[in-house]
């Protein structure tokens, strides 16, 4: 994180912290299911361009003629009859604060975004359930001609051509079952633009919290950075326990500019019911460098394989992800790239965490195409599994089609040592600590790279994850 | 004599049902050093990780108190927080914790409140230059990459920051340069006082040099062959073990 930014605050982190709920105050909400009825519903209460109508129509199609996938975890639990697609809440979006209605305003405000916008980010977006309701940017931000914004409004706004020509151009409703739901039925996100050389040198971030049991969120992000620009992009997630799945299949689209970098951080932390089947993809412009830093820790399932693809010449990524899955979770991540230009680098670096039968698997999918020689990609991923009943994988792809590259795979799988364990304990700290304080120590590398109160979180979570895990 | 500090009775210890110490004998006051010496596999380091409370040792028969209290079936934690602590042979590397943040944990589970951040680094500045280590080593992950040399270092630190009552030092000496040795013996000294003891296992009478060792054991065939004052050590050294060994009068401490 850079010197410059105040250090935000996390106070008191624990499951508690998430688990708070209000009752649902919707201003409309559709029946569960999916039918051409229900998305038109949602495009008419979106007040949607033609085109937009059509496109969501089209993706509905897709949607209903491609099968599920035939790999990774099991979807079984998602009932798609059951999921309501859009509920909206009882506002409009606010600039400030103390207009938003105060069951949504004490939700945000448990949640320490007021505070962290006060203390370092530039601006803010708070998404509840399907709509954003709290949009707010600093002024020397705007006057550098950068737009925040929800996609909603961007849609109405001089942007609408641009966002035509982007928008899900790089994840198409073709590319999966839930890129064609997301198409269908998308509400709420963000749409960020960034005139070329232009540096925000404060990180915007964007909140999503959904409230309703049973419903999905959609949101999606559009994040456009022109030539030589440079943007850090925030984005943290939550949602209150419920017995009924609930769904999380957003999009994030990201278009790097040539030699413009682009830093995107995100902490997922949904409950324990949650599918999170988000996705996300960049394309990088000659010389453009897109940066990932990814944490996953809540929900039942996680499907998350950020892409980037480095189209021209000397664009690079980097990707550092920490996935911790603890009981009843199914958390397959990990990370792909495509080099389609020479001199393009790559760099994925993960770890992950298994502990109480918790299932966390890797993936990674490196391709490189003829064009891309003296292209480098690196992968090295890291898993601890903290007792037997737990189970971590690594699956690296690799589809190399150019013979001048330089392209390596490290993989560690390991458990937490006893000799270490006896070491700490030597030195007075009890078990459960000792444990907590090497399974810290293993994520230690990626947390340094996380904005600081989420490394905190991070930190807090890994305590929390391990009291009374000693037997 | 003042209430002895530690009191081993009769301890037998096994690994992997193979016994290495039995009927074993030791009693350390406060402001005592003792040396223990010994043949190679004599069970010397055995005998510190059971009073640490290594886990991989079972203690099959006898009893190891301190300061009166019976700590036997204590586990490792407990025993460092009663004031017992190990400089290990070969200290465990911990990737991703330094080792400020590491000692800050350390000495806040043995005084049960966590130590003031400014005073505890300016206290660490210090004891870091008396051990001659770079000031750079407190922001470096435990032992990761340390040489031999530098871990020993290290270990010192951690015993002189955590002020424990009874230090046990295993083989701290070995594989160290001459500077090193000395500047590892200077740290000793530093740490050692009346109210404090010191258990010292080495090879070498270097370790020694400025100490007042009260005592020198000889541990063989399972427990404590002979007991001397200071004249041992430069005695074993110039002649080895001849004629201290089992078959000699047993007077253990």
């Amino acid at each position: 994180m850079a010197d410059e930014v105040k250090k935000t605050q996390v106070e008191d982190i624990d499951r508690s912290f998430y688990d708070f709920r209000y009752e649902v105050n919707a201003s409309f909400q559709t029946d569960a299911g999916l039918t051409p009825e229900i998305v038109k519903q949602i495009s008419e209460e979106k007040n949607d361009p033609e085109w937009m109508r059509e496109f969501r129509l089209k993706s509905l199609e897709i949607y209903n003629r491609t099968p599920l996938p035939n790999w990774g975890p099991a979807l079984d639990g998602l009932n798609m009859d059951g999921i309501v697609t859009y509920v909206r809440p009882n506002t409009e979006m606010q600039a400030k604060w103390a207009d938003v209605p105060d069951d949504i305003k004490n939700t945000f405000e448990r949640l320490g975004i007021p505070e962290a916008e006060r203390a370092s980010l530039a601006g803010v977006g708070a998404q509840y359930d399907s709509e954003v309701v709290y949009h707010n940017v600093k002024k020397e931000v705007l006057e550098q001609g950068v737009v925040y914004t929800d996609l909603e409004s961007a849609l109405k706004s001089d942007h609408a051509e641009r966002i035509r020509e982007h928008f899900m151009h790089l994840v198409p409703p073709t590319d999966h079952k839930f890129a064609a739901l997301h198409g269908a039925v998308w509400s709420g996100g963000s749409y960020v633009y960034v005139p070329a050389g232009v540096s925000v040198e404060i990180p915007l971030q964007s909140y999503f919290r959904l409230n309703a049991p049973g419903a999905g969120q959609f949101e999606h992000t559009l994040i456009i950075v022109e030539e030589g620009a440079y943007l850090h992009f925030i984005e943290g997630c939550s949602a209150p326990k419920y017995n009924v799945a609930n769904l999380h299949a957003g999009c994030v689209e990201i278009f790097v500019g040539k030699n413009a970098r682009v830093r995107y951080s995100t902490i997922e932390n949904w409950s324990k019911n949650m599918y999170n089947l988000n996705t996300k993809r960049a394309v990088c412009e000659a010389g453009g460098t897109i940066e990932w830093v990814s944490g996953s820790f809540g929900s039942h399932t996680s499907c998350l394989y950020p892409m980037s693809v480095l189209k021209g010449e000397g664009a690079r990524m980097e990707f550092t992800g920490i996935t911790f899955a603890g009981n009843g979770q199914d958390l397959d991540t990990g990370a792909q790239v495509i080099h389609a230009a020479p001199n393009t680098s790559s760099h994925i670096v993960t770890k992950s965490i298994a502990k109480d039968g918790g299932v966390s698997n890797f993936r990674s999918a490196v391709a490189v195409t003829r064009d891309a020689k003296n292209s480098k990609s690196a992968v090295s991923c890291e898993s601890l599994m903290l007792d037997e009943r737990s189970r971590s994988d690594t699956i690296p792809v690799m589809d190399i089609a150019c013979d001048r590259v330089d392209v390596g795979h490290e993989a560690k799988i390991g458990r937490i040592s006893e000799e270490a364990v006896y070491y700490l304990m030597s030195r007075g700290l009890t078990e459960e600590d000792a444990r907590a304080l090497i399974v810290g120590g293993f994520a230690e590398p990626i947390a340094k790279e996380l904005p600081l109160e989420y490394a905190v979180e991070m930190n807090n979570l890994i305590h929390l994850e391990m009291q009374g895990s000693i037997g | 004599m003042s209430q002895a500090l530690l009191n081993v009775r009769d301890l037998k210890v096994a690994v992997e049902e193979k016994t290495i110490l039995d009927g074993l004998n030791l009693t350390v006051c406060p402001g005592e050093i003792h040396v223990l010496m010994g043949p190679n596999g004599a069970g010397k380091s055995t005998l510190a990780a059971a009073i640490m409370g290594d886990p991989r040792y079972t203690i099959e028969g006898g009893s190891i108190e301190f300061e009166g209290e019976d700590l036997t079936d204590k586990a490792a934690d407990v025993r460092a927080r009663k004031g017992i602590f190990l400089s290990f042979q070969a200290p465990q590397e911990i990737p991703g914790v330094s080792l400020e943040s590491f000692l800050r944990t350390a000495l806040g589970a043995v005084q049960g409140k966590q130590p003031k951040v400014m005073a505890f680094r300016r206290a660490l500045a210090e004891k870091m230059e008396l051990l001659n280590m770079d000031a750079s080593y407190s922001e470096r992950y435990l032992n990761v990459g340390f040489s031999g040399g530098e871990k020993k270092k290290a270990e010192i630190l951690q015993l002189l920051t955590l002020q424990p009552k009874l230090a046990m030092l295993d083989e701290t000496d070995s594989g160290l340069d001459v500077d090193a040795v000395k500047t590892v013996a200077e740290g000793i000294k530093a740490y050692h006082n009346e109210n404090n003891a010191l258990l010292i296992i080495t090879h070498n009478a270097k370790i020694l040099e400025g100490l007042d060792v009260n005592y020198v054991h000889v541990l063989d065939d399972h427990h404590i062959v002979h007991t001397g004052g200071p004249e041992l050590v430069e005695q074993i050294t110039a002649h080895g073990f001849a004629g201290l060994l089992k078959g000699a009068d047993q007077n253990g401490g």
